[in-house]
């Protein structure tokens, strides 16, 4: 498993306290996980994807990841409705732990912009990880 | 170190069955049949069955080989936490096997079977004395399916009172399966995080339980082979906002007679008897969860149930409250009669004679392996007991590799990576029927590993090195699983 300084955190995304990553995209925001999480988990096996066109609060579970190790839930960072999701998962889980922010999970239009203001930044979410 | 158990020896190959066979091969002679030819329905046949043929000979040594490379507990310590993998004594194989029982038609009339439902009768009087809880039902087939069993009774109990509730609380130290049960009978499971002593806190359980909220679903003690200290309060708090508790009795073999469910505030509780009672558990074979209730709850367990009438038993299948059924005919009786034997055997002393010694045996593992391996929590275990691989991640070395690594020793790995709250968990459950000498065993087997680790981290990376299969691919075995055998696969 990486060290906490081995781990990728790019300067231009918001994080959750849940390992979580959204990034303004235009009108919309992606969703994905984080390189800790991908690291923490393991190999990925499978990826549940909510349906386009459901709608979620902020940190409702809105999918499942599935690792050799465990299962785990994925929390969705802001309210919004599901307007795409990377169906590139279903056949290639593996991309998560590839290059856990090309490959992002799915992308919402948010019910209120202002909740991308709450998330953490990099360096808060490192501090985080360091405990 | 003595030498290890069942390290060393021969490995005999085995080919799939469809290598062996030959056509026309068979295992004996069928009378040639005496009913004339008819023609078949086309819409009703389907692609041919690709079946190899084999002789009985071919047939009994390829599963006797099978069996050879497995593990089970009358093969070594099997220390798999929060799965009770005690020894099963063999009378209760003896007593199962008695033809009266065995062989005993499941459709034969109560008055033919009073020895049957007498046992029934006399074991679900037994679980609830161990419990402290009123009536019991035997027909849940496994731990999950009596947790779903008492959702389902939470479900009509809050009907039969005309309250609609949608969540249910589970700790984030409750059974995996909890969610599970609860969303399968239509509840949003509310996770509840335990406190920076692994515990539940009841300001916590209190900021969360409301009006639209069935109950909680706690296993007790934890996952982290912890007593919930406050579960009285806990219980309190939840009856007040007219929700039930659910305990998970997975764990019941740290508590037998020593803790009494139901002055716990426990209104339904599951046992699993293929872990707490000895008998056979794992590898998909039946097993048995019984659920019990309090009395105000006794009109929705399951039909049927043996009930005694004067000096007859009878299975009593009119009782209108009832969830129904949800099992056939008399449950996995074969699983009760062997439960039925061993709190026979055992006797109520014995049955809280194992309770302690399984909490010491824990104990002593986790007072023994402490320095060696990262204790998740400092305070004292019952019957299990949760380490990480904190201390051994300079060198690279997981939770994974530790567990492979206990295989080339001759045991079976604890369970790991469960409780989710604890990184990187390897959770050991030694149980009461592992003598001193098999645990201190253990204890230098984990001590070495641990060495191993920090000096040739390779050993465990490219472990188990001297079982029958070696390291599996479990990603590859888990994105692209191969379900069926066939004469074409690739070797």
């Amino acid at each position: 498993m990486k060290e906490i300084d081995e781990l990728q955190l790019p300067e231009d995304l918001g994080y959750t306290d849940e390992h979580e990553w959204a990034k303004v995209t235009g009108d919309t925001i992606r969703i994905g996980v984080t390189d800790y999480a991908q690291d923490q988990l393991g190999d990925i096996v499978f990826v549940e994807l909510p349906a386009v066109g459901d709608s979620f609060e902020k940190g409702d579970e809105c999918g499942t990841l599935e690792s050799v190790k465990a299962v785990s839930e994925l929390y969705l960072p802001m309210s919004g409705e599901v307007v795409a999701v990377n169906t590139d998962l279903e056949d290639s889980p593996e991309l998560l732990n590839q290059d856990p922010y090309t490959n992002w999970i799915l992308e919402i239009k948010p019910a209120n912009s202002d909740e991308y203001q709450e998330l953490l930044s990099a360096s808060a979410y490192l501090e985080l990880l360091k405990g | 170190m003595n030498k290890t158990p069942g390290t060393s020896g021969l490995i005999l190959d085995e080919p799939l069955l469809w290598e062996k066979g030959k056509p026309g091969r068979h295992a004996m002679s069928i009378p040639s049949s005496d009913v004339p030819a008819a023609p078949m329905d086309e819409s009703l046949l389907g692609a041919e069955v690709d079946f190899p043929d084999l002789s009985e000979v071919d047939v009994v040594r390829h599963y006797t080989r099978l069996s050879q490379w497995n593990f089970g507990v009358d093969t070594g310590m099997y220390p798999l936490g929060s799965c009770t993998m005690k020894y099963n004594p063999k009378i209760n194989e003896k007593h199962a096997a008695t033809p009266a029982f065995a062989a005993a038609h499941p459709m034969l009339g109560d008055t033919h079977i009073q020895g049957v439902l007498q046992i029934m009768y006399e074991l679900q009087h037994f679980l609830a004395e161990i419990t402290g809880l009123d009536a019991v039902s035997l027909q849940p087939a496994a731990g999950a399916h009596g947790e779903l069993t008492g959702m389902l009774i939470f479900h009509k109990y809050h009907t039969s009172h005309n309250s609609r509730r949608s969540k249910i609380l589970i700790p984030d130290t409750a059974h995996g399966t909890n969610p599970a049960s609860a969303a399968l009978c239509g509840y949003k499971a509310i996770p509840v995080k335990s406190n920076a002593r692994g515990m539940l806190d009841k300001n916590d359980v209190a900021a969360l339980m409301d009006e639209d909220t069935a109950g909680i679903m706690l296993t007790n003690p934890n996952t982290l082979g912890l007593f919930e200290q406050q579960i009285r309060e806990i219980a309190d708090i939840v009856h007040a906002k007219g929700g039930l508790v659910y305990g998970d009795g997975a764990n019941m073999n740290a508590v037998l007679g020593v803790v009494d469910a139901k002055k716990c505030g426990i209104d339904v509780l599951h046992l699993n008897l293929h872990k707490t009672f000895s008998t056979p558990h794992g590898g998909g074979g039946p097993g048995a969860g019984p659920v019990c209730v309090t009395k105000d709850l006794e009109q929705f367990l399951p039909v049927p149930r043996a009930v005694k009438e004067g000096d007859t038993y009878r299975l009593m299948t009119d009782q209108s409250q009832s969830i129904g059924r949800v099992h056939g005919f008399h449950g996995n009786f074969g699983v009760l009669i062997r439960a039925y034997s061993y709190i026979l055997s055992m006797g109520a002393k014995g049955l809280n004679m194992a309770s302690q010694l399984a909490v010491l045996n824990a104990n002593y593992i986790r007072a023994h392996l402490k320095d060696t391996f990262h204790l998740a929590y400092e305070t004292p275990c019952m019957h299990e007991c949760v380490f990480s691989d904190k201390n051994q991640h300079d060198y690279k070395v997981s939770t994974l590799d530790i567990a492979k690594r206990l295989i080339d020793y001759g045991f079976h790995p604890p369970t790991i990576y469960f409780p989710l709250v604890v990184p990187g968990a390897i959770m050991i459950e030694p149980t009461e029927t592992e003598c001193k000498d098999d645990l201190d065993q253990f204890i230098a087997t984990m001590k070495r590993i641990a060495h191993e680790a920090e000096h040739q981290p390779e050993l465990l990376h490219n472990a188990p090195s001297r079982c029958k299969v070696k390291r599996l691919d479990e990603v590859t075995a888990a994105r692209c699983p191969c379900l069926i055998g066939t004469a074409q696969a690739d070797d």
